[in-house]
């Protein structure tokens, strides 16, 4: 059990305060409202527990139980043995965030080898500490545009592409503000050049996908042009792994990257927690939010890791701060540092290249199939858009019936995109498991 | 000794993990879109294991030992909920799978809404904010979505006192409200007067933390939120103290309109080294059609023979959803399974034994370090790091010689309305023989601060470094390191 008291001591420590019970610790709240009597189920042993949450988690169908094609910002990856096995050290998981070096330098130590691989992975000069996940690293980046302009240019341009939990996301964060968000409404299939136009003196951020959500993978550079002749910063949002094999946003010109972390050795938990991803050029670090560790020596002249410009964060600058953000994601932060440092340059390498040509694989069986095509001639990484037949939905049960777990129905956040499935392949994909989808998809267009 | 960073451990040649070759055919690669360079570390795994093993004996963590770290809440994380959270049914489960695949998410989601309802006395209950932050961010952004609704648009003043953590004003901000703060009076409650004052129509709420950041239940608490509604105004509660409140008594009977709650923090998920954590959000009955969607309801009742249908449900004025997907699941598995292990005795009996630890502390304390509000706290209270007869002694000395003695020192220069602050909330997981072990330190170093000051401003000296060079850290801004792999 958790409690430590025995009667005797809970009596010591009440006479040492100066009271008789513990209700006389309470005085100061409202009588007529003191100890209610909560309607809730009584304790039960840990054994008890343990039968109660095997039983809800077998009332789930698993990534295990069903061949998972489902992907849209969360992707089914094996996670090696030795990244929860580092996770579960309670040294690093029941630690709090590190404001006292002296004993915090394992988890400081950590983050600074989180941004060293963050930066090494995009193209970037600096990288925080954490956001809580994709979606709200956009919306940290807008923000972060603004601030810099000091509210001066208040259009941001957002590409239709951006996953649309990210999208809304942005709007939850910014409604009310001055702050327009256009180019969402452009046409899909044009890539980023529908935003150009949109570009402008007003224009205070860009915000695309890399691969967007569709999959695809453009050259940014034309895109980065655009926006910095504007005066305007690019921000890019991520899939980790991809960068295992495509050109970085850094290369291409982008000032802010953020990103979705789960690829990177984090289950997928049903949707979290995950790992915004949040990296930046050096000119601009002080506009950044979120932590941050540099190194510098002790006075025993070691080398040593501490939190700093801890004056942009809210519990020194309160109302001025650019972001509210205290608690972020350490844990799986560390997670994604455990996992890439240990497939490293070629282990990732070797896993984008496997997603790749896995989910091309499917692509082109898929696509042969009657009745069945591809949405976009566009370069892609290890997801894509296929045409269907028939309504997505009734597809999925079709495919849950041969314990597939089938891919995201397009047509809910895009209406033109109706009967259209987003389709997504790993390096857990078998040839086989692929040939079998393409199988079971067949007898639809039969029907 | 220092442990070498992932780039400097790197051997060029090395591979830590292999994966199957290609089952099916190649395809062409776009050459012009491909990276010529991948600068990451080239390790193998007995290395990494060692690297990151050894790192971690460089931390405190709860696990170790006391943490008494004012509201933060660092009480003992039970090694269950890390088991739970790693069954496969939860762990290995796409969040965008089709409901009826996923009704053993659903149906504990719904259950650990339906129970932070009954904790808090709240109407509805949105499990999807990240951290307690952004359950702030959520809840000030559906206060102001109320006004708009009520096209009272001039209500744009939010009011925080002075107490509050950073967090507050920084909410309000970022929600586009105009932050006024409020002081407390010489019982560290709201000053009522000032407040008053305060009282107009562009006022949007107040955010409140109770038990306050000095660790006291505001006595006016009632009245407090009475002036601010009559004022038009709705009324935050910053659940970062909820710990003392389990089972003795309910936010929403006070009048709170909204209030997050840390999973984190008074539900034991773990902190993990700054996160994640996971901040709901409760609300009264006029906010529920504001709450972000989406949230998980009963779309077909149980009969004789079947389960409830548990779904997705969108609030008809929702603010829109605050992040990806539905919040931190694997968190709230672990906060399910804490309940369930407490049950409803075993709540109240957390917030009990948290002011129990506390009072103790503080009555064992008082004659050596000044209490500026002596009264019976809750979950926390407040001392200052300075004496007289000690003059060159400050609140950081006496954290940095905490750690000599083997504890995590308590938050200090928090709140910033106490001279040399140290914020000690003990929790309830903390035997008597600890917390005697944590007090004799504390009186012992009071003792060192007059008899020998040199060595508290020189400490730590048994850890595993000693004081950082912070300006150096941010004049230099090495915040990376390249990888240069060794031949």
């Amino acid at each position: 059990m958790y409690f430590p008291h025995t009667p005797a001591e809970e009596e010591a420590m009440l006479r040492q305060i100066g009271v008789q019970s513990l209700e006389d610790l309470f005085q100061d709240v409202p009588a007529s409202h003191r100890f209610p009597d909560l309607n809730l189920p009584p304790a039960l042993t840990e054994m008890e527990v343990m039968e109660e949450m095997q039983e809800l988690a077998s009332a789930n169908d698993t990534t295990r139980d069903l061949i998972c094609f489902l992907g849209a910002g969360a992707y089914n990856h094996y996670i090696p043995a030795a990244v929860d096995s580092i996770l579960r050290r309670g040294e690093f998981y029941t630690a709090y965030t590190p404001y006292q070096p002296e004993i915090s330098q394992g988890t400081l130590q950590a983050i600074f080898d989180y941004q060293s691989i963050i930066t090494a992975l995009t193209g970037m000069d600096v990288s925080n500490a954490s956001h809580y996940d994709g979606a709200t690293a956009v919306a940290e980046a807008v923000s972060m545009a603004y601030a810099h302009f000091r509210g001066k240019r208040n259009k941001v341009v957002m590409s239709p592409a951006v996953h649309p939990h990210y999208r809304q996301t942005v709007h939850t964060y910014h409604h009310g503000s001055d702050i327009a968000i256009v180019g969402e409404d452009t046409d899909l299939q044009a890539g980023t050049q529908a935003l150009f136009p949109l570009i402008d003196s007003q224009t205070a951020l860009v915000v695309v996908q890399y691969p967007d959500f569709f999959g695809r993978v453009f050259n940014l550079s034309p895109l980065a042009e655009t926006a910095h002749a504007a005066g305007a910063l690019l921000a890019v949002s991520v899939n980790p792994i991809a960068l295992g094999l495509f050109k970085t946003p850094g290369e291409f010109g982008a000032d802010i990257v953020t990103g979705e972390g789960q690829p990177l050795g984090i289950p997928l938990a049903f949707g979290g927690p995950y790992l915004g991803i949040f990296a930046t050029r050096k000119e601009y670090v002080r506009k950044m939010a979120g932590r941050l560790v540099g190194e510098s020596v002790d006075n025993r002249g070691q080398r040593a890791y501490v939190l700093t410009l801890t004056a942009r964060e809210q519990h020194i600058r309160r109302e001025k701060a650019t972001s509210n953000i205290c608690t972020n994601q350490g844990l799986m932060a560390l997670a994604a540092t455990v996992y890439t440092s240990l497939l490293g340059k070629h282990g990732l390498r070797q896993l984008s290249e496997l997603c790749y040509h896995k989910a091309h694989y499917a692509a082109k069986q898929l696509a042969s199939i009657p009745g069945y095509d591809l949405w976009s001639k566009a370069p892609f990484f290890h997801e894509f858009v296929l045409r269907c037949p028939a309504p997505v939905s009734e597809i999925n049960e079709h495919l849950l019936e041969y314990d597939i777990l089938g891919g995201y129905d397009l047509g809910q956040d895009y209406p033109e995109l109706k009967n259209h499935m987003l389709i997504a392949v790993t390096e857990l994909n078998t040839k086989d498991e692929i040939d079998y989808l393409a199988a079971a998809l067949s007898e639809v267009s039969n029907d | 000794m220092t442990e070498p960073l992932l780039c400097e451990l790197s051997v060029k040649g090395r591979i830590g993990f292999r994966f199957p070759d290609s089952d099916v055919p190649s395809s062409p690669l776009p050459n012009e879109l491909l990276r010529e360079e991948l600068p990451l570390p080239e390790m193998y795994e007995p290395d990494v294991i060692r690297h990151f093993t050894r790192l971690s004996q460089l931390n405190h963590a709860i696990d170790i030992g006391f943490y008494p770290l004012g509201s933060c809440t660092m009480k003992y994380n039970p090694k269950i909920n890390e088991e739970v959270a790693r069954l496969p049914g939860f762990s290995a489960v796409h969040p965008l799978q089709p409901i009826e695949t996923v009704q053993g998410s659903l149906a504990l989601m719904y259950e650990l809404q339906e129970w932070l309802k009954e904790i808090g006395d709240f109407a509805g209950v949105t499990l999807q904010p990240a951290a307690g932050a952004q359950g702030e961010l959520t809840g000030v952004l559906m206060i102001r979505a109320y006004h708009e609704s009520r096209s009272d648009e001039k209500r744009t003043k939010i009011l925080i006192p002075d107490s509050a953590h950073g967090t507050n004003p920084a909410t309000s901000a970022m929600s586009g409200m105009q932050v006024v703060e409020l002081k407390s009076d010489d019982r560290g409650n709201v000053d009522l007067e000032a407040l008053r004052a305060k009282c107009d129509d562009t006022l949007a709420g107040l955010m409140l933390t109770n038990p306050n950041t000095l660790g006291l239940f505001d006595e006016n608490v009632e009245k407090v939120i009475q002036m601010v509604h009559e004022a038009g105004g709705l009324v935050y509660g910053d659940g970062a103290n909820l710990n003392a409140l389990l089972g003795i008594v309910r936010p929403g009977e006070l009048g709170f309109d909204v209030l997050h709650y840390n999973l984190h923090k008074t539900f034991s998920t773990p902190h993990g080294g700054g996160g994640p954590g996971s901040g709901p959000v409760g609300v009264s009955e006029r906010l529920v059609d504001f709450l972000p969607g989406p949230l998980v309801g009963i779309l077909e009742e149980a009969d004789e023979e079947n389960p409830p249908l548990y779904g997705f449900v969108y609030p008809p004025k929702s603010i829109g959803r605050v992040k990806a997907f539905h919040g931190h699941f694997s968190m709230m598995v672990r906060a399910y399974a804490y309940m369930r292990m407490h049950g409803k005795e075993g709540l109240r009996k957390i917030s009990d034994y948290a002011v129990l630890n506390a009072n103790y502390l503080r009555a064992r304390l008082k004659d050596h370090y000044f209490i500026p509000y002596d009264r019976i706290c809750m979950h926390e209270f407040v001392a200052e790091g300075r004496w007289a007869d000690a003059p060159d002694i400050h609140a950081l000395d006496i954290a940095k010689r905490l750690m000599d003695y083997g504890f995590h020192p308590p938050t200090n220069y928090f709140p910033l309305i106490v001279h040399e602050a140290l914020m000690i909330e003990p929790t309830e997981t903390e035997s008597k023989q600890t917390l005697d072990a944590f007090a004799d330190a504390m009186i012992k170093i009071a003792e060192e601060a007059r008899a020998e000051p040199e060595t508290l401003k020189t400490a730590p000296h048994n850890t595993p470094v000693g004081r950082v060079d912070e300006v150096r850290a941010a004049k230099e801004l090495v915040l990376c390191c390249r990888v240069a792999s060794l031949e």
